[in-house]
């Protein structure tokens, strides 16, 4: 390309190119049309069409989630630019590394209420780890380059650059920005190591807890468990980051942690959280969480250690690096007692025997293969799916943590399936928010995505909040039945081209998962459910992670007639 | 919010180097307005360096507020360093203008504890003076106090600026910092409060 024909747009491109990204996904409009256009004199990257810019940017998550790197979606002013408001919200507080380039009105427009405009770094601004409007055409490339460093640096997120269509349009005579290299993570200052190690061998019940942060130091993490001999609970950002195979995997802490790990945490004397903040889903009510613990925080975002609980070593730096500093020196613990009382709490699980929805979700996750990528939407399969499925390796598992995104699972599949399209990518959502991007079937159809498997979880109510209802409402189940006017899945799916499946008894789910899996196309199955299962073991909110509720309370009788709705429920 | 240290709220005197961008201050400002921090004082200026401002505020709150305002300063990307003014001995300072009313008996009165001050009156009415005071906020406190009796009509206040003494540059930052600014690039400083290293606890980050 000769330097007189270089634009904005252009360089947006070439950047992007020089710095790997081979997959977009995006919607284009009137503010972005010269980046699409001068999209078509750069086949080496691929611009993957989404049917709502939330698709977009979920997908651009779920590929980010998957692989560690750099997710990128792209949307037009306005309209497109707001609707991208919720998944960089969700990025902001997984940290999943986003690059989001949003088109806007002319230079001269903005600020005028102009069509379409709107002042989308002034919204993004709390939901963005860093936002720029580019005024120069000639600093584009460099804060693409800067974007980009910021997203994938320290604590990853979303970083959305907002560029004027004359922008775009301005010839360019710069040189394209080359990739940064990605800045060191500080190491743990070895004094810190050194007192966590102590605390470590005067331990007596000592837990190790690791969250999504700690991903990319799974090998570390297993070895420092192993090395000690130490119980490890993965959060439900953390899951695979140590292999559930192992002896000493506890599950999942918090409001629907297992009771091992709940147990766990309530008795410990030394807890070495890695890479999680302590969300209030894990901890319960804070003051209850840990009680009788020393608390070791490794975490590389100084502004997370002591932001919610008591830190009694800081160790501020890289997983990776403060988990082998830790493992060297490391000596078995010789703990009879606690592992005997672990061995008791990790007996206190139930693994659902009877038709429900926790029987289906366990059918579909005892299928998963070790390199398959599960995600999840959000709500009552979402915890299911937590609980049963077992993970080996790190980021085989998808899902919306900090801002449980109804509406995430699907597209987030898609991505994830699009950056590594020789697995399985499979996604359980419910029927609630499976229909908030149901929209995105057309990607699996246009582009003949063909690892994308889609299984939905009918319980016809919107799941989670009718637990809570039937637990602190006093069943009254307002707003939350769908099964007057679900979709028929299977029609839908049809008319989308995508072959579906459907089990509604326990008798027909293994054949009906044996041809949803086989199917050589992406496909869709739909397993129905009964309509009033509780996810379970559960800590109230507001309770303290002892006070959990372990099994299912029995439903009380007369039951739901009263309310008409779900009424139509039980004869539906 | 943990705060095992204490928890009386007081004011923290806290300067931020960031970087001279659009939107910087509604993006300090929005952090502390979402965290629910109290600023009570703010200003703002240029520096000495090309690119970069300086921030001085009061923060209200106990010391674990503090910090974690602090640390979340930090993350923002204009931000190049934080400096903590408790840390290290400081100089500061902040100018404020007071219109106090007079009557042709408190007009000399007036004048007189004015002078005491070394406060410069800037506009002479029939009604009233005004006055700037330039000082630390215990000498303008005590002016106020004393122009009280008499009757103040308004007041402005700059709020508060501040330097490290001694011939250091006011580095390093408090916490953390990855920015881009060599120079500038802060020490690693303490996770803990500075009372826990009082009492003997290393300083672990
Ligand atoms: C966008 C959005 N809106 C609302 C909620 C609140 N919410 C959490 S779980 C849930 C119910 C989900 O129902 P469904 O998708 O059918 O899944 P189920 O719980 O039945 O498995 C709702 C409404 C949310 N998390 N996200």
């Amino acid at each position: 390309m000769t330097q007189q024909d270089m634009t904005g747009a252009k360089a947006l491109w070439a950047t992007l190119a020089a710095h790997g990204v081979g997959t977009v996904f995006g919607y284009p409009g009137g503010a972005i049309m010269p980046v699409y256009d001068a999209l078509t004199f750069y086949p080496e990257v691929r611009h993957v069409l989404a049917r709502h810019e939330q698709g977009a940017i979920h997908a651009a998550e779920g590929w980010a989630k998957a692989t560690g790197e750099i997710g990128v979606c792209i949307a037009t002013s306005g309209p497109g630019a707001t609707n991208l408001v919720t998944g960089l919200a969700d990025a902001m507080l997984d940290s999943v590394p986003i690059l989001a380039i949003t088109g806007n009105v002319a230079r001269h427009l903005m600020g005028t209420d102009a069509f379409q405009e709107a002042d989308i770094t002034g919204i993004t601004l709390p939901i963005t780890k860093h936002n720029y409007v580019v005024r120069d055409v000639e600093e584009l490339p460099r804060v693409i380059a800067e974007a980009i460093r910021i997203a994938r640096s320290g604590r990853p997120g979303p970083v959305l650059v907002d560029i004027p269509k004359d922008v775009q349009l301005a010839p360019y005579h710069g040189e394209i920005a080359t990739p940064h290299a990605r800045p060191e993570i500080p190491a743990p200052k070895p004094e810190a190591i050194e007192r966590a190690r102590e605390l470590l061998r005067s331990a007596k019940k000592p837990v190790i807890m690791v969250g999504g942060g700690s991903l990319d130091a799974a090998a570390e993490i297993t070895a420092l468990a192993r090395a000690w001999d130490i119980p490890v609970i993965t959060t439900l950002m953390g899951l695979g980051a140590f292999p559930a195979s192992d002896p000493l995997w506890l599950g999942m802490p918090g409001m629907h942690g297992s009771v091992a790990a709940n147990r766990a945490i309530s008795e410990a004397d030394v807890l070495l959280g890695i890479g999680l903040r302590f969300d209030d889903r894990v901890t319960g009510r804070v003051n209850g969480f840990a009680p009788n613990a020393s608390i070791i925080h490794v975490d590389l975002d100084a502004a997370e250690i002591g932001k919610i609980v008591r830190t009694h070593v800081p160790v501020r730096g890289d997983a990776r690096v403060a988990a082998q500093m830790l493992a060297e020196g490391a000596q078995k613990l010789d703990l009879p007692e606690w592992r005997e009382k672990i061995a008791e709490w990790k007996t206190r699980t139930q693994d659902p025997d009877h038709w429900g929805a926790g029987y289906a979700v366990k059918a579909v996750v005892d299928r998963l293969r070790p390199d398959d990528i599960l995600s999840s939407d959000v709500g009552q399969h979402q915890m299911l799916a937590a609980q049963l499925a077992r993970f080996e390796r790190p980021r085989r598992w998808i899902n919306s943590g900090g801002l449980g995104t109804m509406g995430f699972g699907f597209p987030a599949a898609i991505g994830a399936g699009m950056a590594e399209p020789g697995v399985r990518s499979i996604v359980i959502a419910g029927d609630g928010g499976f229909q908030m991007t149901a929209q995105e079937l057309a990607t699996l159809k246009k582009y003949d995505i063909r690892n994308v498997k889609i299984c939905i979880i009918n319980n016809s109510f919107l799941g989670m909040v009718r637990q809570w209802q039937e637990l602190f409402h006093e069943r009254r189940y307002s707003e939350v039945w769908l099964g007057d006017s679900n979709p028929d899945f299977l029609k839908l799916a049809d008319a989308y081209g995508v072959p579906a499946y459907r089990a509604d008894r326990a008798e027909e789910l293994p054949g009906a998962i044996d041809a949803w899996l086989n199917d050589p196309k992406s496909s869709l199955l739909e397993i129905v459910v009964p309509n009033e299962h509780g996810v379970f073991p559960m800590v109230p909110a507001g309770a303290a992670l002892s006070e959990m509720i372990e099994t299912e309370p029995p439903r009380p009788t007369p039951g739901i007639e009263k309310n008409a709705a779900a009424e139509e429920a039980k004869n539906a | 919010m943990t705060a095992p240290f204490d928890p009386a709220p007081k004011d923290h005197l806290v300067s931020a180097i960031v970087r001279d961008e659009p939107r910087v201050l509604t993006r300090i400002t929005s952090l502390f307005g979402r965290r629910g921090y109290n600023i009570r004082s703010l200003s703002v200026g240029s520096t000495e360096h090309p690119g970069l401002s300086r921030m001085t505020f009061v923060v209200t709150g106990d010391r674990g507020v503090v910090e974690q305002a602090m640390r979340q300063l930090e993350k923002l990307h204009d931000v190049v360093k934080i400096i903590d003014h408790s840390l290290e001995k400081f100089v500061d300072r902040e100018l404020v203008l007071v219109k106090v009313a007079i009557t042709p008996e408190s007009r000399v009165e007036v004048r007189q504890i004015a002078e005491d001050f070394r406060a410069r009156i800037v506009d002479v009415g029939r009604h009233a003076l005004t006055f700037e005071v330039t000082g630390d906020e215990g000498k303008i406190t005590a002016f106020i106090e004393q122009m009280r009796s008499f009757g103040i009509l308004e007041t402005m206040r700059t709020g508060r600026v501040a330097l490290t003494r001694g011939s250091n540059a006011d580095i390093p930052s408090h916490v953390y910092h990855e920015g881009e600014t060599e120079a500038l690039r802060p020490v690693v400083e303490s996770a803990e409060p500075r009372e826990e290293k009082a009492r003997g606890v290393p300083n672990l980050f």
